[in-house]
């Protein structure tokens, strides 16, 4: 087939408005396929970073809505394996007023602890020591920060709705966190101590920091086994786990993914066989031309497929670039889907990408390349068109 | 003058292969667009169809939902004696407190169990909900351990059917009877008693919310201003109506994504449109010269063009809807980040949406057919009769 090659460069080439047109219908449609590819990797087999998979996260069972008794630190920290474990409590409430753009995420976290769980997380030393040291001291990631030009000193004033106080906080520190860098954090002793006596003592969820990778498997089922007896029981998954119940709280996303990507692959069989069927239906006469000058069917197949399987990986380059500028921009979309943070079109995708690419240049060019491969000289020198 | 859409017509039923494929293609995109609004569309029918405007909803000041919502018995007493609230039959005011929690209910498709809404109400919360029929069974009775729950609820849990127990809280409930409101979001609710619940999840003092029924719907809005300002109080009251159809922003980010694929979708089968539409032009080019020489116009051509664009659109658009067809009614059910939930509806393709992706379509087809009409105009007569 490689003999032919300049001959299908020439024949892709020789239509070039049905190329151009036909390469960036495919390029469009692949990049599409690409990010969903990529994000249904990234959901389901992607394998999380060194520190996220030593950290798991155990909620109530029944849902994240309801907390658990503080209590349950003490009896999680003795457990086997367990290198740390912290309160993490949601906080939601207004920040200036209810606008979306002014939403982010608010946690009341234990600030002795959060720097040992996350230890990934960066911070100047002396700011961190402000933080822990001062009651109504909070930190905000630099994304965050610069997103509402804040800077050190800075008063922040959260109304609370789940719960039912006001907090004044003051900002003493800008970290770094590339997994989750919009995050504002603050003292739960502060909250604590606002909230009337009947809701104290509660947590949202347990940060739990495993010793090892092996321990994470026997801690996860030690710690609901505890409390499987108690009044409230609790549900503890992987950090990563944990990120994707938000996901599979927003619908069926698998099967939403799929049937996507199975639409607009079909979409571009149909796109890139329609073209190819135009192009040989145009050059019947060629190819008895061909045929009389002794090439063989198998040389005409060749020849035509390879000119649609060339048009499509073409195609299937531009959709790959395509999609790692989307990707970008997925990136930074307001969604607090860890998964999402960090969605490249890594290797795995790509080459699959670059492989349905040429799958659907075989497939859709198969019907038209066969029958020109079988027509007989003398009809095809007699037809007109 | 205009060359008859026949013409059109004809030719597109002459090249049926590429005709089919395009179309194809475009349709697809189509039922993507289509699935996303139907389903949309379904939640958003679910969501207002649920609450009275003459219902007032009371919540905690400063919450945004009853499940974070907290109501002292005290002041339900309060708010109970309120001029404005209807009777009921035997001359109680129609308010009823209630307690709105989660449970978590497991299934075959959801081995880690979906999050439902349990609301402990009191038998004038069932008055007061006229919509409320029971399709089965009948209702719970104060103080014993039972439950009614909402059709949806029967069909998304092999486990919860009439006659079979759930287990929440501190034990097991019956299920005595069934429930249904229409479409609303009800259906996918589980009903017990106030007291009961309450005691369960040891909230008996402090309850989620109130839920009032005023005499007419101007005595509603009277009541909403007179609760929220009422200081001792520290309520703010809504009508019922507003608060469900604020939950329909629980679909937003399925929309967003449903909407960015099939934009791109559309861009992608606009390039294909386009490509059809060329080879079009180009093997028709002496019957483009022969129109012109007849005496049709460079515009009549043009439009001509156009129109079959847009009608070889048209009927991928048409193709996606019937796509779609059959998606209408089923059941599903979408995560609400206002009761922590899931809420269950029927996916509903009705006229209007598919009207939007036939639109769609066309709009697409016009992208796509108007360079190649524009090309079809230009030909100059001579060069297009003998072109071959």
């Amino acid at each position: 087939m490689f003999r032919h090659l300049p001959l299908i460069l020439k024949n892709s080439w020789r239509n070039r408005r049905r190329t151009l047109l036909t390469i960036l219908s495919v390029g469009v449609s692949l990049c599409l396929l690409g990010i969903l590819m990529a994000i249904y990797h990234a959901f389901y087999f992607s394998e999380p970073n060194a520190s996220q998979a030593l950290r798991l996260v155990t909620r109530n069972k029944v849902s994240l809505a309801f907390p658990m008794p503080q209590s349950y630190r003490e009896k999680i920290r003795q457990i086997p394996g367990v290198q740390e474990v912290g309160i993490s409590q949601w906080f939601g409430g207004v920040y200036i007023d209810r606008r979306p753009e002014h939403m982010f995420a608010r946690f009341a976290v234990e600030p002795d602890k959060i720097f040992t769980i996350h230890g990934e997380m960066t911070i100047p030393e002396d700011q961190k020591k402000a933080f822990q040291q001062e009651r109504t001291a909070c930190i905000a990631g630099r994304p965050l920060a610069e997103k509402y030009n804040w800077h050190l000193g800075e008063r922040i004033t959260l109304q609370g709705d789940i719960f039912p106080v006001t907090l004044e906080l003051t900002l003493r520190g800008v970290f770094e966190h590339a997994d989750n860098p919009e995050v504002l954090y603050f003292s739960r002793e502060y909250l604590e101590e606002s909230l009337p006596l009947g809701r104290r003592g509660n947590a949202g969820t347990f940060n739990i920091l495993a010793r090892s990778t092996e321990d994470v498997p026997r801690i996860e089922k030690a710690v609901d086994e505890q409390f499987s007896n108690s009044p409230v029981q609790t549900k503890t998954e992987t950090e990563s786990a944990f990120s994707l119940s938000f996901v599979a709280f927003l619908g069926n996303i698998k099967a939403f993914l799929l049937s996507v990507c199975a639409a607009v692959t079909f979409t571009i069989v149909l796109v890139s066989a329609n073209t190819i069927a135009m192009s040989v239906r145009e050059r019947v006469r060629e190819v008895g031309v061909l045929k009389t000058l002794g090439y063989t069917r198998g040389a005409i197949l060749g020849i035509i497929l390879g000119e649609a399987v060339t048009i499509s990986l073409v195609g299937g380059v531009l959709g790959v670039g395509l999609a790692t500028l989307l990707a970008g921009v997925v990136r930074h979309a307001p969604a607090f889907i860890l998964q999402l943070r960090m969605l490249t079109i890594g290797l795995p995708v790509a080459a699959l990408c670059l492989l349905v690419a040429a799958l659907i240049g075989l497939v859709s060019a198969f019907v038209p390349a066969f029958q020109a491969s079988r027509i007989s000289i003398m009809e095809a020198l007699r037809k007109a068109d | 003058m205009a060359i008859p859409l026949a013409y059109n017509f004809r030719n597109l039923v002459v090249r049926k292969t590429t005709t089919i494929m395009t179309a194809l293609g475009i349709a697809l995109t189509v039922a993507v667009l289509l699935a996303i609004l139907a389903l949309v569309n379904g939640l958003r029918t679910a969501l207002s169809a649920t609450g009275d405007p003459r219902h007032v909803l009371v919540l905690r000041k400063g919450s945004e939902a009853e499940l974070t919502s907290n109501m002292e018995r005290g002041a339900f007493q309060v708010i109970k004696f309120k001029p404005g609230i209807a009777q009921s039959k035997s001359g109680e005011p129609l308010a009823s407190l209630e307690i709105v929690t989660v449970i978590n209910l497991t299934s075959v498709d959801a081995p880690d169990g979906i999050n439902v809404t349990l609301r402990g109400l009191t038998p004038e919360g069932v008055e007061l909900r006229e919509q409320l029929k029971l399709v089965a069974g009948r209702w719970f009775e104060t103080g014993k351990r039972e439950v009614v729950v909402g059709q949806s609820i029967v069909k998304r849990f092999p486990g919860a059917q009439l006659g079979s127990k759930l287990r929440f809280g501190r034990g097991d409930w019956d299920i005595v009877g069934v429930m249904s409101a229409g479409q609303s979001a009800v259906n996918s609710e589980i009903f017990a008693d106030l007291n009961q619940v309450s005691s369960d999840f040891q909230r008996s003092e402090v309850l989620s919310s109130a839920l009032l029924r005023a005499t007419d719907v101007v005595a509603a809005d009277a009541l909403i201003k007179d609760l929220s300002s009422d200081q001792r109080l520290n309520v703010s009251a809504l009508s019922e109506k507003e608060y469900y159809a604020r939950q329909t922003i629980s679909a937003l980010p399925i929309q967003f994504l449903g909407i960015f694929v099939s934009v791109i979708m559309a861009v992608g089968s606009g390039f294909a449109a386009m490509n059809t539409m060329y080879a079009a032009v180009a093997r028709r080019s002496q019957e483009i010269g022969t129109l012109r020489v007849l005496g049709f116009s460079r515009g009549s051509i043009l439009l001509s063009f156009f129109l079959e664009s847009v009608l070889l659109s048209a009927l991928g658009g048409l193709i996606g809807c019937l796509l779609v067809l059959p998606l209408n009614g089923v059941t599903t059910g979408i995560g609400n980040f206002v009761t922590f939930s899931e809420t269950s509806f029927n996916l509903r393709v009705t006229p209007l949406i598919m009207a939007y992706g036939v639109a769609f379509a066309m709009l697409l087809g016009a992208f796509g057919g108007l360079f190649p009409a524009r090309m079809a105009a230009k030909k100059e007569i001579l060069v297009a009769l003998r072109e071959l």
